[in-house]
């Protein structure tokens, strides 16, 4: 009976048991090596530096695709305020960069006026140089930690997990669930945007942070190097951030996830603490996208509020549903497919299109044509990509459909069962 | 007698109507009941109030020994605490295989790190099989329980209840669209789960009832009307009015 080599304690590594993280990793491991010798910086130059940095801000977004994943796909929670997390990632790297280059530069054009520089000058020549833009010379309070590269790290894992400890204790606590819930993420991010949008948030407001490609001290390394050392630890957080997931979801916890995502009620009775299940998802997934965003913006080179924005947080929930919500790889899949596909519309280089005269060009019309696949896909492919591998694994487990469900007689057929 | 479960003058009303009024009830350590009553007449709520998904206007809930209170509990505490419900329709999650169903039931620390790391045992697994030996799926574990018969969605739900080890099973409708083979093999279920802890069954099917041959509670506009054998329930002339009068 086939039931006796499936049914029994697990054993051996989570990758031997679940052949598609095996598979994951080695899909990573081999486009990281092929993207590395084709790059300008360490191969044979194929690959344009920018374009490697358009691939590892790729693989940043199949990690918070993936984070999305957890709490949508698995929880069943549609949040819509996840680039937040992502941004204030962020943001909190981006300061130290910011700080850290600028002093370099103040230090060195106060060195070479004479005098030895004290420290308040250093400070002062900083402030000026970073908050001029938005009319001011001094520190806002935030900044108190910007000198110090590992409090800044620490503040990428903290701030987002803060905020959705706090954020999602209000409301799985009051029981907001389903789409009422969805608008107060979006709230969130909104109110978040927004305020940082103020020249007094301390964040520069609408300029947000720039120069984040410029490593503090390493002017001599050329882009093409960092790139790709980026890239790295993009494909690095990507894959640990993987199988962290699957280890996640593979066990009860995984069980219990899906069956809050499924009954929330029947979970309660079964004696599980529902809101603290939420709580724990929801808060492990915005530090896995703060994570994510603190990677991101060092190869975007600028982050400013206008990314916290609602329709990033919509256009994540897109790529995850594109790709199948519910299985790990769909959400890389769909972030990776969709967000490259977008660079190539609207980068302009989709050749235009004639419809009856009218010159149809892809940059005004590919929100259309992803609007339109994100319906289709709803309806007619509720898997999205992902569902194409149960295709292919249909063809290859035998058919034992179409007998009886119940052991007598009476019992309902499949047919019935599915209607 | 000691009682395990004591409900006393509780009442809720939800926009105005009562739909319990003034309900005392109470039930042993081990011991089958059932409760009938006409539609509206307040089954299901004295279930929610129970297991704490709705809060009473007024009244006391006593559990167990020494007794604490049930009222203001969360739901997932008064489940810990042992008692277990099974609801009308099956809520079995379909997505999932009969052993994770079974598995997620099992009485293990609930608490999201202890999950966390939970490590299913031999012990787990033999414990799992044997739940399924007794609710008749033992052949269907690694099947989706989605593709299962409505029966045996029922029986996996009442499995269910049984591996978290509750001291109280608070079962509604459970032969509601059941063959008479599968209603057979309900009664059996119930009546022996019934020695070791008290069951608590809704049914508006009097056949069923009758064989599970048992004290029954008769409940009318949120109070009980009657309470004794079906014979003596049956005869009495206030139950005969509600049943048939309306």
């Amino acid at each position: 009976m086939t039931d006796a080599t499936l049914f029994g304690p697990a054993r051996g590594p989570l990758v031997l048991r679940y052949p598609s993280v095996l598979v994951f990793l080695a899909c990573l491991g081999l486009f990281t090596l092929g993207v590395t010798v084709l790059s300008e910086g360490l191969g044979s130059g194929v690959i344009s530096t920018s374009f490697v940095k358009t691939l590892g801000k790729t693989l940043c977004l199949c990690l918070v695709a993936l984070a999305m994943d957890l709490v949508w796909g698995y929880c069943g929670i549609l949040s819509l305020g996840h680039m937040a997390f992502f941004g204030l990632g962020g943001y909190a790297i981006g300061m130290w960069l910011m700080y850290e280059r600028t002093r370099l530069i103040v230090v060195d054009s106060l060195a070479a006026s004479g005098l030895p520089p004290t420290v308040e000058e250093i400070s002062s020549g900083i402030a000026t140089q970073i908050f001029g833009v938005v009319g001011a010379s001094e520190f806002p309070p935030i900044w108190a930690l910007a000198h110090s590269l590992p409090l800044q790290l620490a503040a990428v894992v903290i701030v987002p997990g803060l905020l959705a400890l706090v954020f999602g204790w209000l409301a799985f606590r009051s029981r907001v669930t389903g789409v009422y819930l969805s608008i107060l993420t979006q709230a969130m991010t909104l109110a978040l945007s927004l305020y940082l949008f103020q020249n007094d948030s301390g964040l520069r407001g609408n300029n947000g942070l720039s120069g984040l490609q410029n490593l503090p001290g390493m002017e001599e390394t050329p882009q093409a190097l960092v790139s790709i050392w980026f890239f790295w630890g993009s494909a690095l957080a990507l894959g640990l951030g993987y199988v962290l997931a699957s280890w996640i979801v593979s066990g009860k916890f995984g069980s219990v996830l899906r069956g809050i995502r499924d009954d929330e009620a029947r979970v309660r009775f079964l004696g599980y603490p529902v809101e603290a299940f939420k709580l724990f998802v929801f808060t492990f997934s915005a530090i896995l996208a703060g994570i994510a965003g603190a990677i991101y913006y060092p190869q975007a080179g600028i982050i400013n509020p206008a990314e916290l924005a609602p329709i990033a947080s919509i256009y994540l929930a897109v790529w995850v549903a594109i790709g199948g919500r519910g299985r790990l790889y769909g959400a890389v899949i769909g972030a990776a497919f969709v967000s490259l596909l977008s660079t190539w519309f609207t980068g302009g280089q989709a050749p235009d299109l004639w419809i009856l005269g009218y010159r149809l060009q892809w940059v005004d019309w590919w929100t259309v044509l992803l609007g339109l696949s994100f319906v289709a896909v709803t309806l007619f492919a509720p898997k999205g990509i992902g569902g194409l591998f149960d295709l292919i694994n249909a063809r290859r487990t035998p058919q034992r459909h179409g007998q009886d469900l119940g052991p007598d007689a009476g019992a309902l057929r499949e047919k019935e069962a599915d209607e | 007698m000691s009682t395990l479960l004591e409900v006393s003058g509780v009442s809720v009303s939800f926009d105005g109507f009562k739909a319990l009024n003034n309900l005392s009830f109470a039930i042993g350590p081990a011991e089958l009941r059932a409760v009938i009553g006409p539609n509206g007449a307040g089954k299901t709520t004295f279930m929610d109030v129970v297991t704490g998904k709705t809060r009473p206007d007024e009244g006391r809930i006593s559990w167990g020994e020494p007794p604490m209170s049930l009222l203001g509990k969360s739901e997932s505490t008064i489940a810990m605490a042992g008692v277990g419900r099974k609801f009308q329709r099956p809520t079995v999650f379909e997505d999932q295989s009969v052993a994770d169903n079974l598995m997620m039931a099992l009485k293990k620390p609930r608490s999201p790190f202890s999950v966390l790391v939970f490590k299913a045992e031999r012990d787990d697994y033999a414990r799992v099989e044997e739940l399924a030996r007794v609710i008749g799926l033992e052949t269907q574990l690694m099947r989706k329980s989605g593709e299962l018969s409505h029966g045996q969605k029922q029986w996996l739900e009442i499995g269910m209840l049984l591996a978290q080890e509750p001291q109280l099973l608070l079962v509604d409708e459970p032969a509601a669209g059941m063959t008479t083979a599968e209603r057979q093999k309900t009664t059996e279920i119930l009546r022996e789960a019934a020695k070791t802890r008290a069951v608590v069954v809704v049914e508006h099917d009097m056949d069923f009832v009758r064989r599970l041959d048992c004290k029954v509670t008769v409940l009318h506009e949120g109070s009980v009307l009657a309470e004794g054998s079906l014979d003596h329930v049956t005869q009495n002339q206030e139950v005969i009015e509600v049943y048939l009068g309306r």
